[in-house]
């Protein structure tokens, strides 16, 4: 599954993208699972309120399902315009 | 429908003019553009636009269809752009074509409403002191529960 991270969540983890393996069932899950991984993760999960996922590329929630995802992106709340 | 999520800068009046021509059933075209502006309290040296690849188009043509749905549109125009902007360079434009102008004007407020915080872009301001991302604003969320 390919895992990406945009604006301040990818200055803290230090990476855009990665691919990485995982058994997770849903975005939570996955959270927990990078944040175990490594500081920088935890840092940059410890307040997913102040985040925002997209599965395959459309706006979920934290409590989404995995199965058959291919990407999962994680950023700040959006500011375009 | 035409969607542009580009780094080059567009001309304004080349837009409109193109987007004007050929809807003649179209009474009312409303165009709104936003601008890079400086506000802080540190002058403001540029905008760093982020997006996401893919997902941002995906994005601004979900938020013009569900307008062409909501409103009689004859058609839509969305162009954002992304990369360093210097103050007074232009950022986005949206530009709608109605039959009459109450159409236009409310799904191009629309438009704007939802790509400030459902399209996949993050800025950046630039100072002489360093840099910080914007942090979205309440209102901006709140400006959804309107519609």
């Amino acid at each position: 599954m390919n895992v990406l991270y945009f604006a301040w969540v990818r200055e803290r983890i230090g990476i855009p993208r990665e691919s990485i393996e995982t058994t997770a069932s849903t975005v939570n899950e996955l959270v927990a699972e990078l944040s175990a991984k490594e500081e920088r993760y935890a840092a940059a999960f410890a307040d997913t309120g102040a985040l925002r996922v997209a599965v395959d590329q459309e706006l979920t929630s934290f409590d989404a399902p995995l199965a058959g995802v291919r990407e999962v992106a994680f950023f700040p709340p959006m500011t375009g315009g | 429908m035409r969607i542009s999520v580009q780094s080059a800068p567009f001309d304004l009046g080349h837009e409109a003019q193109q987007f004007a021509e050929g809807h003649s059933t179209m009474g009312a075209i409303v165009t709104f553009t936003g601008v890079v502006r400086d506000t802080g309290d540190d002058a403001l040296v540029a905008m760093e636009i982020e997006h996401y690849p893919g997902m941002t188009e995906a994005a601004l043509t979900k938020i013009a269809e569900e307008a062409s749905s909501r409103w009689s549109l004859g058609d839509v125009l969305v162009i954002h752009r992304h990369g360093r902007l210097v103050p007074g360079e232009m950022i986005m434009m949206v530009a709608t074509a109605s039959r009459h102008r109450k159409d236009a004007f409310e799904a191009a407020e629309y438009l704007m409403d939802y790509l400030k915080s459902r399209a996949p872009f993050w800025k950046r301001e630039v100072t002489a002191q360093g840099s910080e991302w914007v942090a979205a604003r309440d209102e901006d969320e709140e400006a959804l529960e309107r519609w």
